[in-house]
């Protein structure tokens, strides 16, 4: 599957798409390969902080459960509650199925992250 | 007959209520079977006054029967010991679940746990008239400590997480005597999940440290990692990757020198126990389990132990009562603990465990306990050198008690970790630990423990191997096991995701 060219993303896997001061996170297709079928999501509610390279909720698949780690610091302004009851969506669609929007604190944080090329470079080494 | 015993074993089941061997006979819910009236009990008359239950409990009194299922005596001891017949146990083969050392329980401690003056010994009988029991207690403890090199024990935690938690609590009453509880805990990332659950429930903050190459500790990152603010590491040892952390002493040096404390989960002890003790490089404070590495039953609710040992300048905050032994000689609780964080379990502990975690110190003596040190690595390293040239050996450095291989190559074909350990239930073993530790994707973790003779290893070796073969021919096959067992393959997604998780009537 390919990385978007317009998102950036962690080592730990997450991916942030960003339009003005919202940055909207998912995981990748590596990771939700890597975790298997999804069956929990554990996100944060409207309102609380999040802090780079922190975790921010947690993923639970059959095989193991999961931290979330945020790209960047801010605060959630909207949770994906169709992850709720459909947590398999990450599986089937992992780049167009966002878990948390966040309005960004430091914009600067955004452009230290991976380039769709660098992760996938990165993940290459890491099989 | 040919065609019913041809169809799949559902639908036999469908078919066939009774006339089949018990281990793959339908068994219906305790509730289903129920009918009104039955019971298994007989009151003799009432030869005391009566009472009228509203009259003393009022709105408390339940007005309707509580549902219970109503089956006569011989349903009820049916109904179980059919269950039980559906159950695989180390009772009846190798199980080797990587890190839960899954170990033999010898009759032995059974025998000894049944003597009547210990298995009726009472928790409220006074001290002076239970020194017997208080006895093994105190000779277990001294074993123990004397096993690990620490200095002070409460054998009162039910299990290992139990363990982890009182070990914390006592990480964290001593930071507090010390004028700061402290911020974090660190984690290694191939840790037991217990761990971060534990520093989070004692309200720490886990901050995870990533493993090395070798999957050991990066000494550098956990310098760079370890202030003012890190209240203690929890470090399993051997690793969940079955390898020895060579530079332990450096890593406690690293936390002693910034005030932090180094916690060791002692699930691994299995593979030290004789030849290395924790009191001896560094280690601050650290669980056993009994039901591991001491042979007590594993599984099935055993129930556990989990002792937690420390250093002498914690001993203050162990959990009240602590066992001591006045001039005399008798042994007492003394209860009188004023930097205590308390109680943890109800009265002592599963005095059960301890009994037989002390026949089984005591039946081996110190060279036994070696031996059996040396004969599970001795196994773990069977099974490497006999599956490395079929399995992925992530991770080259010598292994300790267990061994880690990833299903890389299978992988390929399109078989998982998962599928492999469900194929194996055909072969009559207990699937190995699936996808545990997560630094090594597609983990198959392999503990077959001392209990196990060369023949049986070699029987699991050639399921192994077989295995292999059959995932690169008949890939199909594996993916779609178990196919001997009275259900086939659950459907794990659904169950999870939408869980049925009590029974109701129609």
């Amino acid at each position: 599957m390919a990385y978007p060219t317009n998102y950036r993303y962690t080592r730990e896997h997450e991916w942030i798409s960003v339009e003005g001061k919202i940055g909207t996170i998912g995981i990748t297709d590596y990771a939700q390969n890597s975790l298997g079928d999804i069956v929990y999501v554990d996100a944060p509610k409207v309102g609380d902080a999040v802090t780079a390279n922190a975790t921010f909720g947690s993923v639970e698949s059959v095989k193991a459960v999961s931290d979330l780690f945020s790209p960047v610091t801010g605060t959630v302004t909207e949770v994906n509650e169709a992850l709720k009851t459909e947590p398999d969506k990450i599986n089937s669609a992992p780049h167009e199925t966002w878990i948390i929007k966040v309005e960004l604190a430091n914009a600067a944080e955004y452009d230290s992250l991976l380039d769709a090329a660098a992760y996938e470079k990165f993940i290459t080494e890491e099989q | 007959m040919t065609t019913e015993t041809k169809a799949p074993l559902a639908e036999v089941n469908r078919v066939i209520g009774k006339v089949r061997p018990h281990q793959t006979q339908n068994e219906r819910l305790v509730f289903e079977k129920s009918a009104p009236g039955k019971k298994a009990y007989k009151l003799p008359p009432l030869d005391v006054p009566s009472v009228d239950p509203a009259a003393l409990l009022g709105d408390a009194v339940r007005k309707e029967p509580a549902g219970l299922p109503e089956l006569s005596e011989i349903e009820i001891i049916r109904h179980f010991t059919r269950l039980s017949t559906w159950n695989y146990a180390i009772d009846l083969g190798m199980y080797p679940l990587g890190s839960c050392t899954m170990k033999y329980n010898p009759r032995v401690n059974e025998f000894v746990s049944r003597i009547e003056g210990l298995a009726e010994a009472h928790p409220y009988r006074h001290d002076e008239y239970a020194q017997g029991i208080l006895d093994v207690i105190d000779l277990l403890q001294k074993c123990l400590i004397e096993i690990t090199g620490m200095d002070a024990i409460t054998l009162q935690p039910a299990a290992g997480a139990h363990g982890e938690f009182t070990g914390i609590l006592l990480v964290r009453a001593w930071h507090e005597s010390q004028g700061n509880a402290r911020k974090k805990i660190i984690i290694p990332d191939s840790a037991h999940g217990t761990n971060p659950a534990t520093a989070a429930i004692c309200g720490y903050q886990v901050e995870n440290l990533k493993s090395n190459a070798d999957g050991g500790i990066d000494l550098e990152a956990l310098a760079a990692q370890v202030d003012e603010e890190t209240a203690a590491l929890m470090l399993t040892n051997p690793s969940t990757i079955g390898v020895f952390e060579e530079q332990i002493h450096k890593i406690a040096d690293i936390l002693h020198d910034k005030g932090a404390l180094l916690y060791m989960d002692g699930a691994n002890m299995n593979a030290l126990v004789g030849k290395v003790r924790p009191g001896d490089f560094g280690v601050d404070v650290m669980h056993l389990n009994l039901h591991k590495t001491f042979s007590t039953p594993h599984g099935g609710g055993g129930p556990g132990s989990g002792p937690v040992a420390c250093k002498r300048f914690l001993e203050p905050f162990l959990p009240t009562p602590v066992l001591y032994t006045r001039e005399d000689g008798t042994k007492h609780w003394e209860y009188d603990r004023p930097q205590s964080v308390g109680r943890v379990r109800a009265f002592f502990g599963n005095t059960g465990m301890f009994i037989r975690a002390l026949a089984y110190i005591l039946a081996n003596g110190p060279d036994g306990l070696r031996q059996t040190t040396e004969d599970a690595v001795l196994n773990a390293n069977y099974i490497r050198k006999k599956l490395e040239d079929l399995y992925e050996l992530p991770y080259k450095t010598p292994s300790m008690h267990e061994v880690v291989f990833s299903d890389k190559r299978q992988a390929a074909k399109g078989v998982k970790t998962g599928d492999i350990a469900k194929r194996l239930i055909d072969y009559g073993f207990h699937p190995y630990t699936v996808s545990f530790p997560l630094i090594v994707p597609g983990a198959l973790m392999i503990e077959p423990t001392e209990s196990e003779s060369v023949e049986e290893l070699d029987l699991f070796i050639d399921a192994m191997r077989s295995i292999a073969k059959e995932v690169e021919e008949t890939p199909e096959l594996v993916k779609s096991a178990p196919h001997s067992t009275r259900v086939s393959r659950l459907d794990e997604v659904t169950a999870a995701r939408k869980p049925v998780l009590r029974w109701k009537p129609e």
